[in-house]
């Protein structure tokens, strides 16, 4: 029945959205961490969202290729450069007195957070809608 | 006279399937509405429907099983029968199966819009819950049928 592969399709989509949530969280975390050199200094980390076309949700679907679940591929790490601060008082100082911070832009975060939030608000929707058509096709005939 | 249940239900269990697996598509678009370059796709309703009551016209006559019960084999009469669609199912939608023509370009390939999706599938959605109730009502009538 196609109605229970959109279980497999809106928990796949649910679960990468958590992974997208879960860096947001870590790179708003970190946002004032320092390093003592820039290499070391937190980078952001994005996940990258992949369709599957040929997994389980896809191959068994009289839709075939159409119903594609999400899966996150790999988490990248942003490569724009944090900013250098003069600090010597930080234990953290390089011998020159500089600080490197993380390179985590906190209104970028936090519109990537709402949109996070808001898709996965969308997945749970159409599984709780789903999950009402299939126990009413369930009753059918009984009242 | 014999009674066939499947022509006495009419398109509907028909259309149900077809909704069904059209929610299934719209699914897949919002799962997939973060993917860079996914390209959101849906049903052409009006002929997976017409191909769908074909094919069940066509077994319907030899009493074979309903198309629109996917957890039933469909009786093979060709030997295309086995590579047309899946094997669970008797109605595949997999041909009607368009890409959505975005509103406006997206940076990153992506077609799905969230809110239309989301409007796709709740009307879908209510279609389901009417088929149902025509079924239904198919049913009760029978139900009176029966015992009065």
């Amino acid at each position: 029945m196609a109605l229970s592969n959109i279980f497999d399709i809106a928990g796949s989509g649910m679960s990468a959205e958590s992974v997208r949530l879960n860096t947001v969280a870590s790179n708003l975390a970190n946002s004032d961490s320092v390093s003592n050199s820039p290499q070391s200094a937190y980078k952001a980390r994005y996940p990258v969202f992949q369709a599957v076309q040929d997994s389980l949700a896809a191959g068994t679907g009289p839709t075939g290729a159409a119903d594609a679940a999400v899966k996150v591929d790999g988490i990248v790490q942003s490569t724009t450069p944090g900013t250098a601060s003069y600090d010597p008082g930080n234990p953290l100082a390089d011998a020159n007195g500089y600080v490197y911070s993380s390179n985590v832009n906190a209104v970028e975060q936090m519109a990537d957070m709402i949109s996070a939030s808001r898709s996965y608000q969308n997945d749970a929707d159409v599984l709780n809608t789903s999950k009402q058509l299939m126990l009413d096709t369930l009753k059918l005939g009984q009242s | 006279m014999s009674f066939n249940l499947d022509s006495y239900l009419g398109v509907q269990p028909d259309a149900l399937e077809v909704y069904s697996q059209r929610a299934d598509v719209l699914a897949a678009n919002l799962a997939n509405a973060d993917t860079p370059g996914y390209l959101a796709k849906d049903i052409d309703f009006r002929s997976a429907l017409a191909a769908a009551g074909q094919s069940d016209g066509k077994g319907g006559g030899q009493g074979a099983p309903a198309s629109a019960g996917g957890a039933l084999q469909p009786e093979t009469t060709s030997p295309d029968d086995l590579t047309a669609g899946s094997p669970q199912s008797g109605v595949s939608t997999q041909q009607y199966l368009k890409y959505r023509v975005p509103l406006a370009p997206s940076l990153d390939g992506n077609s799905v819009d969230s809110q239309m999706e989301e409007s796709a599938f709740a009307e879908n959605n209510v279609r389901y819950e009417a088929a149902l109730t025509f079924i239904e009502g198919d049913f009760s009538n029978l139900n009176t049928v029966i015992s009065d």
